[in-house]
């Protein structure tokens, strides 16, 4: 599944969607990484995520860290509910810079 | 104590979701509340998924029973493996401040049950994790005041 993206004059929005589990999680870490290798600032939209498990929390670490050695910006947007129960029980939800909106994040 | 189920499924990563499905509709035809239910679905899928990746290393024909028993006011989950023993001592949380991808299962699957037992089985060779959940009790699901 190729996943929308947004590109924006400063970021580029990948807009994740459905439940990214084992199975789907290596290609969203996929696109998610393409976005980076792009050195495009990214903000992640969670928002339309059903549901994250451990794998998928990885892929995005994986982003965080792929940007913060690049000088990247790297923020998660509108994260659901059943994605925030995950970050938060990782303890991740203090890690990553969480935006409700773009408005928010524009500000 | 009361057997529910017992499901069988292969070591792919694709069967995950549907066992996601299956464990909410038994949950919620056991009355189990939405808090605990995404408790134990999250469990059960995390537990599931370290078996793929660390008892069958990917292997994609391991075979993973799942058994769902009911015992008074809680779900008592088993998960056996058919792979080789793994070493219990190795199966724990890790350091959630060092910042890194993976190894996260083992703590959510702690943080979300009431208890959770590694075993070792000898015949067939393999391994067991036994998880319990109180059905109805949703304080002890408060995802944000475990330690």
């Amino acid at each position: 599944m190729k996943y929308p993206v947004t590109q924006h004059e400063k970021y580029t929005v990948l807009q994740l969607s459905g439940e990214i589990d084992l199975n789907e999680s290596p290609n969203a870490r996929k696109q998610i990484l393409e976005q980076i290798k792009r050195n495009n600032n990214l903000l992640v939209d969670l928002s339309a995520v059903d549901y994250i498990d451990s794998s998928g929390v990885a892929s995005l670490v994986e982003g965080f860290q792929a940007a913060r050695g690049k000088q990247l910006v790297f923020a998660l947007l509108g994260v659901s509910p059943s994605a925030m129960q995950v970050l938060k029980l990782a303890r991740l939800d203090t890690v990553f810079t969480i935006y409700q909106s773009l408005p928010e994040f524009d500000a | 104590m009361t057997k529910l189920e017992r499901i069988h499924l292969l070591s792919r990563a694709d069967r995950l979701r549907p066992l996601r499905k299956f464990v909410r509709e038994l949950a919620v035809q056991q009355g189990c509340c939405k808090e605990n239910l995404d408790c134990m679905v999250m469990a059960i899928n995390e537990a599931c998924m370290n078996v793929m990746q660390h008892a069958y290393h990917g292997r994609d024909d391991g075979e993973i029973v799942v058994e769902f028993w009911k015992d008074a006011d809680e779900l008592l989950i088993r998960i056996y493996d058919f792979a080789d023993r793994v070493d219990l001592a190795a199966i724990k949380s890790r350091d959630l401040a060092d910042v890194r991808p993976g190894g996260l299962g083992v703590h959510i699957i702690h943080q979300v049950m009431d208890s959770v037992e590694y075993k070792n089985c000898d015949e067939p060779v393999g391994n067991l994790l036994e998880m319990r959940k109180k059905l109805n009790q949703p304080v002890k699901c408060n995802l944000t005041d475990k330690p």
